[in-house]
């Protein structure tokens, strides 16, 4: 490959060296190469929001996103967040709430999820359905999650 | 124990939540085989088309290409079809659709396989496309030339484009509709939907030391995998073990077969593992969706309202292949009278082949259609008597002894109780609210429907392990919905255990009883079925061993929480499951495995009721039931309506874990308002225009209402497990009815046409003031 990049960036906290293609997407790079299959292929087009993940602590589109762009940044994928406190509610509020069925969306929800509730800790219903809007569920309906969503901000923020 | 006594009615969160939460559930793209090569798909670009000839060198000779396999590889003779044979696992001699697998690549990346994919080259001779079934009844040109030749599980009728027809009939219709004061006569018409699971289709497909196939895929049942790959390949189904992943979601997109034969026949020929997992686009083109009808109904009334007389008839696009179609036409046919007291009705309709997507399986299989029609009517018929659609629907509705059409015996009936309690919840009397605002029109919108939960086989094996835990196998998928928990629960409940201690097998065709699917809301009250007769043979054992240990008789037990089984009213004189299994393995009797299989065995016609032709389920029933009012408001300006606010009351039998059933009541109403609102495959000619998540928008939590209100009813059916029926469907049936007559009701404009997008809306209401 001699088009390859060098692309040097750290995954769930660890250092990570990757020789990828200019056009590899990040989602490509952590299901392929890494083996990280937390974030899903739904779509490849950056409509369905399940390859959600972050770059820096900002929730992106994976599959949207070129790992080549990555050069020293810090992408965490759900695999990596487990030890998040945020994360942690969240999992457990949708476990309890039955925010999830087929479960494929869900790793792009929880994402999703405490990205918004870092920026609105205690958010009301019509605000989570904005917030949520771009990670479809072909499930639940929603309401679940929302609920999962609002109870997991309850427990962070008493 | 705490709380474990009765795990049937409790809100147990899935049993796979958490590896599903941390990421961890592996669905079919996540799987990895030792040198798995990656398998991809030429399609066809022509709607119609003879295939003089390939060349595939070009793509065997690019670098890391280890396959390819056409439609040459596959004998002329084997043909898959879950009611008519008539489809190859490639292309075979013709092209019927754009998008139809043609040839497929199996290489060392997905990027070269891809790109072999492409340097395939196909001698194609075009040929005339027909893409309506009108067009296709009248041409002499075929979709496929030996219709008549093809293996039918039934009396299908099939000729030229006709690939099958079904009709029934109860009464005299002719008599029925002289005794009628008034009649409508109605012209209905509904669109294709995409299922959109979120995971799109793929499988993987090994070949092991002994030349067995092993395949995992996505898909509603191994079973069913393992015989169409048996059927497309010509292999015996003891050469294939079909497993399954995580599902991602399926809604009857993946029932019957996609590339599980296709990456089988690359495995086979690369003797490397395969997997193929299709885009979005391709899920979209390839696969199959929702059938469109076109219905016309015709119901005779008398002045103080009761029905007297009904006439449906409706027309199906079947698309290229049959698939599940013939049983949707006859599904849809059964419900069109639907769960209402008519003496006098006929149901029929012709299913033709065209040159587009074969339709089939998705969730509601019919009867969302023909409920459109029926419902919508309903409050036409209302209107005109003057009366209270719901009042006009109570008159009518079936209870009791009363039986579904065809004869089919119903041993529960909540269908009344559904109906008064989403009236009384809505505060149906008083109205919608006022609008939310200047320029907005708004009104509450009514519909019910009765959908089955019973049909073919099933099984359930209980085994009672070396440490007393207790291991469920029963073949069945769980497909998002929750079976794995809710049968769980059930063994749980039968052998008092707490859930947690109830371990549940991944579905095996090697070591699982058969079960036909997950589909057709049938795994609650059929697989459930299963899992209380094997529990029940587990418990006479493990009694059998207890009273041998305690030395009393066997009818002098009883099973008590915890996992023991303890002298009646003595409970502290117990042998617990560790004890006994230890006895089965070592000393007495053997091992204890508990199993029952069953079909589901009452007749769908009763032949001194009413009369079928191209009956294709001879044995379906059970029926759950549901009723919905929804609280819609319409953009005067836009034309845009919005669902603000929603009531869905389902006769479930008995909810055995209410949080799912919720799930279910939730995710159908999500579904349908898609249905209802804007979803729609629109076709450019002969290509699909929307294949992609951009073009094609399925529900967000924009336009999902947050006031969606489940009502469980629970009318305990005697031949169900605990009482339990299905709710996968029954769910969604309605819901677009119950929009549309919203809409009627705010914009005074009936909609006879699905979806009701912001433009037939604003157009209805324009024309309507002129």
């Amino acid at each position: 490959m001699s088009d390859a990049l060098h692309v040097q960036l750290e995954v769930n906290g660890s250092a990570v060296t990757l020789d990828v293609a200019l056009t590899e997407t990040l989602l490509t790079s952590l299901r392929d190469r890494l083996q990280l299959t937390g974030a899903k292929r739904g779509c490849n087009q950056g409509v369905c929001g399940a390859c959600t993940v972050t770059i820096d602590g900002v929730p992106v589109r994976a599959c949207l996103s070129l790992t080549a762009a990555c050069e020293g940044q810090a992408v965490q994928t759900i695999e990596g967040a487990g030890g998040d406190p945020a994360i942690a509610a969240l999992q457990q509020a949708f476990i309890e709430e039955g925010g999830l069925q087929c479960g494929f969306c869900t790793p792009g929800q929880l994402i999703a999820a405490r990205a918004l509730l870092e920026q609105n800790a205690r958010p009301t219903i019509e605000q989570v359905q904005e917030g949520m809007s771009g990670n479809l569920c072909r499930c639940t309906g929603y309401h679940k999650i929302i609920d999962a969503i609002r109870k997991a901000a309850q427990r962070l923020h008493p | 124990m705490n709380g474990v006594s009765d795990p049937v009615g409790r809100r147990v969160s899935l049993v796979d939540a958490r590896e599903k939460v941390e990421g961890r559930a592996q669905y079919i793209a996540d799987l990895y085989r030792p040198r798995m090569l990656h398998g991809a798909i030429l399609a066809s670009p022509y709607p119609h088309a003879r295939i003089r000839s390939y060349d595939v060198a070009q793509a065997l000779a690019m670098p890391g290409v280890h396959a390819v396999v056409t439609g040459d590889d596959f004998a002329p003779a084997n043909r898959m079809g879950a009611f008519i044979k008539d489809e190859h696992a490639l292309a075979k001699d013709k092209v019927r659709y754009v998008g139809e697998p043609v040839a497929a690549v199996a290489a060392e990346t997905e990027a070269i396989a891809r790109a072999a994919a492409q340097a395939i080259s196909v001698d194609y001779e075009e040929l005339p496309a027909l893409l309506s079934p009108e067009e296709a009844l009248a041409s002499n040109v075929l979709v496929h030339e030996h219709v008549e030749e093809y293996f039918k599980i039934f009396d299908a009728g099939s000729s030229g484009n006709l690939c099958s027809r079904t009709e029934f009939s109860e009464g005299d219709i002719d008599k029925g509709f002289q005794e009628a004061d008034l009649v409508f006569e109605h012209r209905f018409e509904t669109q294709a939907q995409a299922h959109v699971a979120l995971e799109p289709c793929g499988a993987l497909a090994e070949v092991d030391a002994q030349g067995r196939l092993t395949l995992w895929s996505a898909n509603q049942g191994v079973f069913r995998v393992q015989a169409c790959v048996s059927e497309a390949l010509g292999l015996p189904m003891t050469r294939i073990r079909c497993l399954t992943p995580k599902i991602g979601g399926a809604f009857g997109n993946k029932m019957e077969p996609h590339v599980q034969p296709i990456a089988a026949a690359l495995a086979l020929k690369a003797k490397r593992a395969v997997k193929i997992i299709l885009t979005r686009e391709e899920d979209f083109e390839m696969v199959r969706a929702r059938h469109p009808f076109k219905i016309r109904i015709k119901t005779g009334v008398r002045r103080d309202g009761t029905f007297v007389a009904r006439e449906v008839e409706v027309l199906l696009d079947c698309g290229a292949y049959a698939d599940d179609s013939p049983g949707v036409l006859g599904f849809g046919l059964l419900c069109a009278r639907g769960p209402y007291r008519i003496p006098n009705v006929r149901c029929h309709g012709k299913l033709v082949y065209t040159n587009k997507l074969r339709f089939g399986a998705y969730r509601g299989f019919g009867n969302p259609q023909v409920s459109f029609a029926g419902e919508s009517q309903i409050d036409e018929i209302a209107e005109q008597l003057g009366m209270d659609p719901i009042a006009l629907r109570l008159k009518n509705i079936i209870r009791d002894d009363d039986r579904w059409l065809g004869g089919q015996v119903l041993l529960s009936n909540g269908l009344k109780e559904c109906v008064e309690r989403a009236r009384d919840a809505s505060a149906w009397a008083a109205g919608a609210p006022e609008p939310s605002g200047p320029g907005k029109k708004r009104a509450l919108g009514f519909a019910l429907c009765g959908q089955q939960s019973g049909l073919l086989g099933t099984g359930a094996i209980i085994r009672v392990l070396e440490d007393g835990s207790v291991l469920l196998n029963v073949g069945a998928n769980d497909i998002g919905q929750g079976s794995d928990t809710v049968l769980s629960q059930m063994c749980a409940a039968s052998l008092k255990v707490p859930v947690e201690q109830v371990a549940f097998v991944s579905p095996d065709t090697d070591g699982s009883p058969f079960n036909w699917g997950t589909t057709a809301s049938r795994l609650t009250f059929m697989t459930g079925r299963s899992v209380v007769g094997a529990a029940a043979e587990v418990e006479k054992k493990l009694k059998q061993h207890a009273a041998e240990m305690l030395e009393c008789a066997a009818d002098d037990l009883e099973l008590v929480d915890g996992g023991a089984v303890a002298v009646k009213g003595v409970p502290e004189k117990k042998i617990g499951f560790f004890e006994i299994a230890k006895r089965s393995h070592w000393m007495v009797g053997g091992p204890i495995i508990g199993s029952h299989t069953w079909v589901y065995d009452r007749p769908t016609l009763d032949p001194k009721r009413a009369a079928a032709i191209g009956l294709p389920f001879p044995r379906i029933g059970a029926y759950s039931f549901s009723a919905m009012v929804v609280d819609v408001e319409v953009d005067e300006v836009t034309g845009s309506a919005s669902v603000k606010r929603a009531w869905s009351a389902c006769d479930v039998g008995r909810a055995i874990n209410p949080m799912l059933v919720e799930g279910q009541i939730e995710g159908g109403f999500a579904q349908g308002l898609g249905y209802a609102l804007f979803e729609e495959m629109v076709w450019d000619g002969a290509r699909l225009a929307n294949p992609t998540l951009m073009d094609y928008k399925i529900p967000t939590t924009r336009e999902v209402p947050y006031e969606l209100y489940p009502i469980i009813v629970e009318s305990h059916d005697k031949d169900g497990p605990f009482g339990a029926k299905g709710v996968g469907e029954v769910c969604l049936s309605p819901v677009a009815a119950a929009i549309g007559n919203a809409i009627k009701r705010a914009t005074r404009v009936r909609h006879f046409k699905l979806p009701f997008t912001a433009e037939r809306i604003l157009r209805g209401m324009l024309a309507s003031e002129k």
